[in-house]
């Protein structure tokens, strides 16, 4: 292993039995011969990547690409068939918060029990006990048992401890981005500090936009195996241009789709100002959202509708044709709906849009097609980064007059 | 030698789980830990209505100590017994019921059978102090040979935690090993003199015409060695003959080889299979 490197991930495979009937009862061990009948299934194969000491490491990837397992196996809890993993200093994963909660312990003896699970000594727990507390909010509730929290007090406590661990190697799972919005945001410092602490970072994350910001290098797999190792921002990008490179991802991970079919819709394109067809816009850049149906039979009143959500899952806005004086009238054959917005006013990140054709009552769906179509808006005008909207706003200066 | 920097550095997360056993127990509960002293009484109370008005089996007199008492006597088999069955039982559970923390933390898997038995260990040595008091109360003077006990006990523990190691791993693949152990032990039970004295069991039987030497292969049973070295240091007050210990902490030192050896084989895909 090199000087300078915190992992070395040295060509690594890690195989998944995939059962068709488990072999959990000796007699069925018995009767079917020794063996259950599974499939193999190669989650990560032939993976190597070195992650630089002090370095914030990003991994991404579609659902099922291994980026999950590959964590897994630096953490030492997969043990992989081929390969070698080594690491220098002591590694936390933070894959879940408050593993090992007992529910009948009061909060304080769970600090405790949860900070020696990952890795801390009785004083070193004691010596960041009241950090721990006062970042939790929980000073009032801390001899309470843990069975009474709400689920959020929970995971602040949990977080808290997770955080105040400390180590040379923290593995981050993207479980972490769950929580409000003032939650995240103090997730985010605190992964700040760390990182100017010296600490090395790995985090699996669907948030490109995070691991653009946070991370200094990347890794980027695909069905288990590497595609791209480089600086972060490049690849994200190229994580993004082999994305939109098969289309509009129509039938993508996210594309979950369910109607009854009368009126489909074909096809889901983001225009810009001379309408083109692109997968990337600017904050403040006129665009327009084209749903393009196709009606087997004439339809009366359909109501067209869409929806935008980061990539985190938060709902951002749901406009419909129904709430604004109903176009069109009816719909036989082909054709298309547009969504016209002169100012596009989401801030720098990564959307997914949904779209869908109900019946005039919006009760039975013809075509539901569940984050279907994604695209990035970049930096533009106005230049804001915080939260998900910019409000489109002037800031002016001005002195009392008198 | 990796391994065993990781068992030494996981030395305060299995006290901590332990104490976690060891607190959810009786926790919710209104008479909490005094549960513990009260269910070795009321075994000994059950055990002396039992035997001394229905079932009327004669004890054996203790040599040297004289005591003539079959509730005292059960209880001195019993309490290793307890140790055992118990151990085996929760020691099956501790890796499944633990599913969240094998799937989500990574630390040696071990902990989680050896604090189990911990926990259970704390429990034994609170029912011998229960049985060491009732015994001094009734006259035999156990003090001294306290340390022999715990030596005894240890050697079980060792014992214990190699079973208990074995079948945890065991369990994870083949959920009703739980199912078949229950059998086991009840058979176990009956297989060493707990309920009743060794001289109930004869020299020879007869099978089937064929004449077999059953005391001697009784004898084999490493339960019977346990149970009577027990008794030998509670009991009747007596050094446990050499052989037996030796016997004894041989089974033990086996066990947990094979125990620790076989885990270690099948420790590698808990977190997929578990």
């Amino acid at each position: 292993m090199s000087a300078g490197s915190a992992i070395v991930v040295d060509d690594v495979s890690k195989r998944f039995r995939l059962y068709h009937e488990r072999n959990r009862s000796l007699k069925a061990a018995f009767l079917r011969g020794r063996r259950a009948r599974y499939e193999e299934f190669w989650a990560l194969s032939d993976v190597s990547l070195e992650v630089a000491d002090g370095a914030t490491f990003g991994l991404i990837g579609e659902n099922g690409s291994g980026k999950s397992t590959l964590l897994k196996c630096m953490a030492k809890i997969l043990r992989p068939e081929k390969g070698s993993i080594t690491s220098r200093g002591r590694i936390s994963a933070l894959l879940e918060l408050g593993a090992g909660f007992h529910p009948e312990l009061s909060g304080r003896e769970n600090v405790f029990l949860n900070g020696s699970i990952l890795g801390l000594s009785k004083r070193q727990v004691t010596q960041r006990f009241d950090e721990i507390v006062d970042f939790a909010g929980l000073e009032h509730f801390i001899d309470t048992p843990v069975k009474n929290y709400s689920s959020g007090m929970y995971v602040r406590l949990g977080f808290s401890v997770a955080i105040n661990v400390d180590p040379d190697i923290l593995l981050v799972d993207e479980v972490l981005a769950v929580g409000d919005a003032d939650f995240q945001r103090k997730c985010m410092e605190k992964f700040a500090d760390l990182k100017a602490k010296g600490n090395t970072i790995v985090l699996v994350s669907h948030g490109l936009e995070s691991v653009r910001n946070l991370c200094d290098e990347a890794a980027h797999l695909e069905h288990g195996q590497l595609r791209r190792l480089g600086p972060a921002a490049d690849v994200v990008d190229d994580y993004l241009g082999a994305v939109y490179a098969g289309g509009q991802r129509q039938d993508g991970d996210h594309g979950m789709r369910w109607g009854s079919g009368e009126a489909r819709l074909e096809r889901l394109e983001l225009l810009d100002a001379s309408d083109q067809p692109v997968k990337r816009t600017r904050t403040g850049d006129s665009v327009t959202f084209r749903l393009h149906y196709a009606a087997e039979e004439r339809i009366e009143a359909p109501v067209f509708g869409m929806a935008l959500h980061t990539i985190e899952g938060m709902h951002v806005t749901g406009p419909n044709t129904r709430d604004s004086s109903g176009i069109p009238k009816e719909i036989d054959g082909g054709g298309f709906v547009d969504l016209r917005v002169d100012r596009l006013l989401l801030v720098p990140g990564t959307y997914d849009l949904t779209a869908a054709i109900y019946d005039s009552t919006l009760t039975h769906p013809f075509d539901y097609r569940y984050r279907a179509f994604r695209f990035d808006v970049e930096p533009g005008d106005p230049r804001e980064e915080h939260g998900v909207m910019s409000l489109g706003g002037f800031w002016t200066a001005g002195t009392p007059t008198h | 030698m990796a391994r065993l920097a990781e068992y030494a550095d996981a030395r305060e997360l299995t006290w901590n789980l332990t104490l976690r056993e060891l607190r959810g127990r009786y926790k919710r509960s209104v008479l909490g830990w005094t549960w513990s002293l009260l269910n070795p009484l009321s075994t000994v109370l059950v055990f002396s209505v039992v035997f001394k008005f229905f079932l009327k089996i004669e004890p054996p007199v203790g040599d040297p100590s004289g005591l003539h008492n079959f509730a005292l006597f059960l209880l001195c088999g019993l309490v290793a017994w307890n140790y055992l069955s118990n151990g085996m039982n929760a020691s099956m559970d501790s890796l499944v019921s633990n599913r969240n923390l094998i799937e989500k933390v990574y630390f040696p898997r071990e902990i989680l059978v050896v604090s189990t038995v911990m926990s259970l260990l704390v429990s034994l040595l609170i029912e011998l102090a229960v049985l060491a008091v009732i015994l001094l109360i009734v006259g035999n003077m156990v003090i001294p040979w306290i340390p022999i006990a715990l030596v005894v006990v240890a050697i079980q523990t060792l014992f214990v935690l190699g079973i208990g190691l074995l079948l945890s791993v065991l369990n994870v693949y083949f959920r009703d090993v739980k199912h078949l152990m229950a059998i086991v032990l009840q058979a176990l039970f009956y297989s060493a003199p707990i309920v009743y004295p060794m001289s109930l069991v004869p020299e020879k039987a007869d099978l089937f015409g064929w004449v077999i030497p059953l005391r001697t292969i009784y004898e084999l049973n490493p339960l019977v060695t346990l149970v009577e070295t027990y008794r030998d240091v509670l009991y009747d007050l007596r050094f446990p003959p050499v052989g037996d210990v030796a016997y004894l902490l041989a089974w033990s030192v086996g066990v947990f080889a094979v125990g620790l050896w076989v885990f270690n084989r099948l420790d590698g895909r808990l977190a997929e299979e578990v």
